[in-house]
């Protein structure tokens, strides 16, 4: 728009346009130069608006704390993975609990539709019948689960749940004190004792 | 998407889903549509990850898919939906106001879970208001599904797209993704089913709901494990008939502050007439004439056909004019949304410049194109500072500079410089503002809890022993020993915190409505 001319030093500099149209008036001072970046948090001029209270405001905002909460609890709140660990150095009984989860994983493919639950149920009875070969393994609630696992199965928004359940039987299996799996569960006990 | 958006969007993933799945989202946000191996390839994340995050983001209506040639699907992120879970209290609490307490649930219920089968809602928000009830009472699943009936006939809740019943005479392997169908005739199209039972209290596999299923299974069985009646008809929660609704609360309530409580129902009574009638887009809705809208007035109001026109043409000369008179009444929306976007404009003009600012504001938006002089002579305010106050709002954005040159050649000499205010291009900068001011608040709020952490769970680790101890029947003496474990600044250290949180949620709130009245204006501005 308006280019500054010379005369840079020599009281104020010449300008191109009549400076009077844009309300400049003559012997006026032009506000100081900025020499730094505005302050972080300048200080304000006028006091803020007072927030909504009242009856309304008040439940909402408890609304949103729970939902807050909630959303933390449902099965939709991916926790970030336990970390790949060098397989030669540990002990191999420990493997195989990870073999189960991956088996697990690939039955989740890509978009399912409803169309698509025979063909999961059937993956997953196959599975199963993996899983219950290797019945020294396998516990007694972890076939409860399974059952459980199979009815909700139905739900297709609890398909993916299956993992988050064999994460947390973990935590459950360990307080029945299971000779079989303490090592694994310690394992990720450990890991996560360390301070 | 703008980085702000993108920003916020990050933070409201990364809350209520967790980082892997704000990690993936956020990426397909800024690259637009990608194939699965693309993006586990370019987020570093396993396979696995990344197949879990995009199966949560698409259960909740956050991401897209599309089968390309060559069978390779691509996922899109929806970013103005993710933006939609800033809303989600405000939602849940209309729903609670037309609907009580059922609905609030059944809402809550949708919203938390993205979409889901009738049967399925209708027993969990059973389970949980029985819950709440008095012992021995249990909760009906008919009332329940009542409400869910209502809550789609009004058009709160509807079908999601459904996957085409395909022949199965398809010769070769089935495309590696469904292309859903959205018919529209069925959005609203409820099931028959009839579903029997009441809720439950604690967790028991007895049966509960026996069904006439659709079309596909006609077996009646009272089996445990039959298959779910419904299976494939999914719900969700129609956020675009929310807006409506909160488009015509700020309506209203805007009449109602300008003229008086009879012209407010007068509208609303408008409004509700053509509620199912007007699609959501429309600038205006259907005319309705002045007996049709005197027959649906409700029944409280005793007011003459008289003087149900009296009220009706002075709203129509309203120099605000919302509305359009000619044999019958038009409700214009879109002038209504800009009314609405500049009473916010003016306001926080006002509140972040003071008043006198506010009347220069106004002042133009009047006059439309002004000089300098001129602002100075009509504001009645004087040189200097009306020059100042003008620069401020310059820079901010919020007025700008119109050039109209005498000469072909532009010399800035010989131009006349008018200040004006462009509505649509402020409302778009003050949008922006909002989405970087929720995303400071959440960031903030953030850091708060974490700087107090431990303190947090000290408190939490003592309720629960409280607690404990409480159910076991212990003494008042041993419940105060433990009480003082938490010291009395570490006491007042909490109450500051929650106070902060508090106010800072809020915040959070009170600007998502700012962004509501602010994205209708823009949205309704493009249809045009």
């Amino acid at each position: 728009m308006a280019s500054r001319g010379g005369g840079r030093g020599c009281g104020r500099g010449q300008l191109t346009f009549n400076v009077e149209a844009v309300g400049i008036g003559k012997g006026d001072a032009l506000p100081p130069p900025t020499l730094q970046p505005s302050p972080l948090f300048p200080p304000l001029e006028f006091r803020p608006v007072p927030l909504p209270s009242g009856e309304e405001g008040e439940y909402v905002l408890a609304l949103k704390q729970e939902l807050r909460g909630a959303m933390r609890q449902l099965p939709y709140f991916i926790r970030p993975a336990v970390p790949k660990r060098d397989w030669r150095r540990l002990p191999r009984e420990l493997k195989i609990r990870v073999r189960k989860l991956q088996k697990e994983r690939t039955t989740i493919i890509l978009p399912k539709r409803p169309p698509k639950t025979t063909e999961d149920k059937e993956e997953t009875i196959q599975k199963l019948e993996t899983l219950e070969k290797k019945e020294e393994e396998v516990t007694s609630e972890e076939d409860e689960e399974k059952e459980e696992e199979e009815e909700k199965e139905e739900e297709e928004e609890e398909e993916y749940d299956e993992e988050e359940h064999e994460e947390e039987t973990d935590y459950i299996m360990s307080y029945f004190d299971n000779g079989e799996d303490f090592g694994g569960d310690s394992d990720d006990n450990m890991d996560e004792a360390i301070y | 998407m703008t980085q702000a958006e993108i920003k916020l969007c990050s933070l409201l993933l990364q809350e209520h889903f967790g980082e892997i799945v704000e990690k993936i989202g956020v990426h397909l946000i800024r690259t637009g549509s990608q194939p699965l191996r693309v993006i586990a390839h370019d987020t570093g994340t396993s396979l696995d990850q990344v197949k879990k995050a995009l199966c949560v983001l698409i259960q909740h209506n956050l991401v897209t898919y599309q089968v390309h040639k060559r069978g390779v699907v691509e996922y899109e992120a929806q970013c103005n939906r993710v933006l939609r879970m800033l809303r989600y209290p405000r939602y849940i609490y209309t729903a609670k106001t037309l609907y009580s307490d059922t609905g609030e649930l059944i809402v809550e219920e949708l919203l938390l879970n993205g979409k889901m089968t009738m049967s399925a809602v209708v027993k969990k928000v059973a389970d949980r208001l029985t819950e709440t009830m008095e012992d021995g009472k249990t909760m009906d699943y008919a009332e329940v599904s009542n409400t869910f009936v209502r809550l789609v006939d009004t058009h709160f809740v509807q079908r999601c797209p459904l996957v085409p019943a395909t022949e199965n005479s398809d010769t070769g392997p089935p495309p590696p993704a469904p292309t859903l169908v959205v018919s529209e005739k069925d959005m609203y199209l409820v099931p028959k089913l009839s579903l029997i039972g009441k809720g439950k209290r604690r967790r028991s596999s007895d049966e509960d709901a026996t069904g006439e299923p659709k079309a596909k299974r006609p077996k009646q069985t009272t089996d445990n494990k039959e298959p779910i009646p419904d299976d494939g008809i999914y719900w969700q929660a129609n956020l675009d008939r929310f807006h409506q609704h909160f488009r015509d609360q700020a309506i209203v309530s805007a009449v109602a502050n300008r003229m008086d409580q009879t012209s407010s129902e007068i509208v609303r009574t408008m409004l509700r007439m053509s509620e199912v009638t007007t699609p959501s887009g429309a600038p205006f809705t259907q005319p309705l004439s002045s007996n049709e809208i005197f027959r649906s007035l409700p029944v409280g109001y005793n007011i003459s056909k008289q003087v149900l026109d009296q009220y009706l043409t002075l709203l129509a000369d309203d120099p605000v004019s919302l509305f359009f008179f000619l044999f019958s009444f038009f409700y214009y929306l879109h002038k209504a949304l800009g009314s609405l976007a500049t009473a916010t404009l003016e306001s926080v003009v006002q509140e972040r410049f003071g008043s006198r600012c506010a009347r220069i504001f106004r002042l133009v938006l009047q006059k439309k194109h002004l000089e300098q002089k001129q602002v100075e002579d009509f504001a009645m305010i004087p040189a200097k500072e009306a020059k100042d106050m003008l620069y401020k709002m310059l820079s901010e954005n919020f007025i700008s500079l119109q050039e109209i040159p005498k000469t072909p050649d532009h010399a800035p000499s010989r131009t006349f410089y008018l200040y004006t205010v462009n509505i649509l291009s402020a409302a778009r900068m003050l949008l922006h503002r909002c989405y970087k001011s929720v995303a400071n608040l959440i960031e903030r709020r953030q850091f708060e809890t974490k700087e107090n952490k431990r303190l947090l769970e000290k408190s939490q680790r003592v309720e629960a022993i409280i607690a404990s101890m409480q159910a076991t029947g212990a003494e008042e003496a041993q419940l105060q020993e433990i009480e003082e474990m938490i010291t009395a600044p570490e006491r007042q250290q909490l109450e500051t915190l929650k106070r902060n949180v508090n106010k800072l949620d809020a915040c959070e709130i009170q600007v998502d409505e700012t962004i509501f009245l602010l994205e209708s204006y823009i949205e309704s501005t493009m249809k045009r």
